[in-house]
């Protein structure tokens, strides 16, 4: 209300800019006036930004632009950088095959475990949706993983829960399926940290959620007078007006996929093992800077993390056209 | 016109509902049972969710000679030794001291996050200065980046000014909002906040931070609370951080301590362990049971990954 008043004061005194004028109140001031608040404004700004700037500058661009430059050096902490060119990343896709394994385990556990959680957080979500009353309580259960997944107390049960005897084991075994520990088995312990990333399918599920509540109820009516059964209902109905949420859950579950350390690091006590198959990306990255100082190296590594995960957000931002659908969109 | 119309129609809605009685309680009675077989199902999943953890808690009263023997839930003879021996603590520390490093360092955490991140936030959503479009697109930016491009340079620097084994690496970041997260929080925050409250303090003529402390400020103590309790409990599972930056065995936050309780007693004390990680988490659960509503509708409305 009260800015409609301001700017009708502003008008009333006839300046030009009325778009400046309009959020800066009735003092009305001279050409010259402005100059000076706007310089007063803009100092303002930077002082409330101050701590961020410092942070951004000194903690993030500065070291982000010191570690391109340390991906082509030959560096370990003592002696001065190096230049190698791109030797680093010669010998990354040329002579380190457990580099080659860390990705191609990396990309695994991100392309197969991201789907099954964001699947698992849409179909609970959508269970939760049914009914409101009784809901928040199993809504806060589902939640709770989310929020300590990432702990070692958590990666420390999650071995204990999968190893030989342990309570999966025994499940399992019950039902004949038996087939040992998981921790120690190759095969099994890359699953075994997917389970562990779908278990914490409560964050998303919450944002599901809240999307879902939005979707209004008269588009499900109307397609059921069109005669339209659930699964049609959910293609279009459900997943079209949940699109945007959708796309946003899965750039952000993407980019923290790839960013998993600590519960490889505690499971596998720091080693990668068994045969490397949880030497994450990071667990490796990890060894080679801080156990190895091969931080040149690392520093190309993560340069390239860098870049993988760009390219997808790109990709994700690109195909959006097609199928992400935004509220007071006509199609 | 409109009250006559509605007399008309009243009628004929509740001719029409007697009408369908008998349809009506085959329906209720359908989505009653569609009730029940709901809560089943949703008991069942979280039943099979919070297994792990009703798991950890049973298994701090196994004696350690029980794990590997006994595969079920129950103790054969619950203790509660492993609480005794974990007090003792680990490599002359004692427990208490690991609890009290890492309080420390989350309540520093929580201090500089909300300081520096409230103030950004309002700089972003409430002054028009130059330059500030892409400075908030490369705060979006860093929401994005994955932080390891820059733990390399980072522990080079900290190195170098000799603060390696202090928890000034650990703490002085969040005094200088880089979890851009929080920022971004609070900025949809304060712009939800209609501008009508500000400028009419601008009129009464409150510059910046006048506004900022005495308007905003206090409208905006849900989103700070959300961020106190994200930056507490992510603060309290950080294990990177202190992996890299904190040497000292007395020095040690939970989950680095933990770690060393995991490579040097699981063979032969694993009921020690466990008592020890549920020790560890047990300030979280109780957290997260008080603030759940700031929490999961912190989720809900910002995205938090949580």
């Amino acid at each position: 209300m009260s800015t409609t008043l301001t700017r009708a004061i502003v008008t009333a005194d006839k300046e030009g800019r009325p778009r400046l004028l309009g959020r800066r109140g009735p003092d009305t001031p001279t050409r010259h006036g402005l100059k000076v608040r706007n310089r007063r404004e803009t100092a303002t700004g930077y002082t409330f930004l101050l701590p961020w700037m410092i942070g951004f500058l000194g903690l993030t661009l500065g070291p982000m632009v010191y570690s391109l430059y340390l991906a082509f050096t030959k560096y370990n902490l003592f002696t001065e950088p190096k230049w190698i060119g791109l030797d680093n990343f010669v010998r990354m896709f040329t002579e380190d095959p457990q580099y080659i394994q860390s990705v191609q385990i990396t990309l695994v556990y991100v392309l197969i475990g991201t789907p099954i959680k964001l699947a698992a957080a849409l179909a609970v979500a959508m269970l939760l949706n049914y009914r409101d009353r009784g809901s928040t309580f199993f809504r806060s259960s589902f939640y709770a993983p989310s929020l300590i997944g990432a702990s070692v107390s958590v990666a420390i049960v999650w071995r204990a829960m999968f190893s030989t005897d342990g309570p999966v084991d025994n499940t399992l075994s019950f039902f004949g399926l038996d087939i040992g520990g998981w921790v120690g088995n190759v095969a099994l312990v890359l699953p075994m940290m997917i389970l562990l990333a779908v278990w914490q399918f409560g964050a998303p599920m919450v944002i599901f959620l809240a999307g879902l509540k939005q979707v209004p109820r008269e588009l499900y009516e109307a397609a059921e007078v069109d005669g339209a059964g659930p699964i049609r209902k959910f293609r279009s109905v459900t997943f079209p007006m949940l699109s945007s949420v959708i796309f946003f859950n899965l750039l952000l579950e993407l980019i923290n996929a790839f960013q998993v350390f600590a519960s490889a690091y505690i499971i596998s006590n720091g080693s990668g093992g068994p045969a490397g198959m949880t030497n994450f990306y990071t667990v490796y990255l990890y060894k080679r800077g801080f156990a190895d100082l091969q931080m040149g190296y690392a520093a190309a590594m993560a340069w390239v993390l860098v870049i993988v995960v760009a390219i997808i957000a790109a990709i994700l931002f690109k195909t959006q056209k097609s199928w992400v659908h935004y509220a007071g969109d006509n199609r | 016109m409109s009250t006559s119309t509605s007399e008309i129609a009243r009628p004929e809605f509740l001719e029409i509902e007697l009408d369908q009685k008998p349809v009506e309680r085959r329906r209720i009675k359908r989505k009653t049972i569609n009730t029940i077989i709901w809560f089943v199902v949703l008991a069942i999943l979280t039943a099979i969710v919070l297994y792990p953890l009703v798991w950890l808690f049973i298994a701090t009263f196994k004696p350690s000679s029980e794990f590997g023997q006994n595969p079920g839930l129950i103790p054969d003879n619950p203790t509660i030794d492993n609480y005794f021996k974990v007090l003792e603590g680990i490599a002359g520390v004692p427990l208490w001291r690991f609890f009290a490093n890492s309080t420390f360092i989350a309540v520093m955490a929580v201090i500089g996050t909300l300081f520096s991140s409230a103030l950004a936030a309002y700089a972003f959503a409430r002054v028009q200065f130059k330059g500030v479009g892409i400075l908030f697109a490369a705060m979006i930016g860093t929401l994005l980046l994955p932080f390891h491009v820059v733990i390399i340079p980072q522990y080079i620097m900290f190195q170098k000014l000799e603060l390696v084994d202090t928890y000034w690496p650990l703490i002085l970041p969040k005094f200088l909002a880089t979890e851009a997260f929080f920022v971004f929080l609070i900025v949809q925050f304060i712009r939800n906040i209609p501008r009508d409250m500000d400028e009419a303090a601008r009129i009464d003529g409150a510059g910046h931070w006048r506004t900022f402390f005495s308007i905003i400020l206090p409208l905006i103590k849900p989103a700070l609370i959300t961020s106190a309790i994200f930056t507490f409990i992510w603060t309290w599972n950080d294990f990177l951080g202190p992996l890299l930056y904190v040497n000292s065995p007395e020095q040690y936050p939970l989950p680095v301590a933990l770690r060393l309780y995991n490579d040097q007693t699981s063979t032969s004390d694993y009921g020690a362990t466990v008592a020890v990680s549920f020790l560890a988490l047990l300030p979280i659960l109780i957290f997260f049971i008080v603030f759940q509503r700031f929490l999961v509708d912190g989720v809900a409305t910002q995205g938090l990954k949580g």
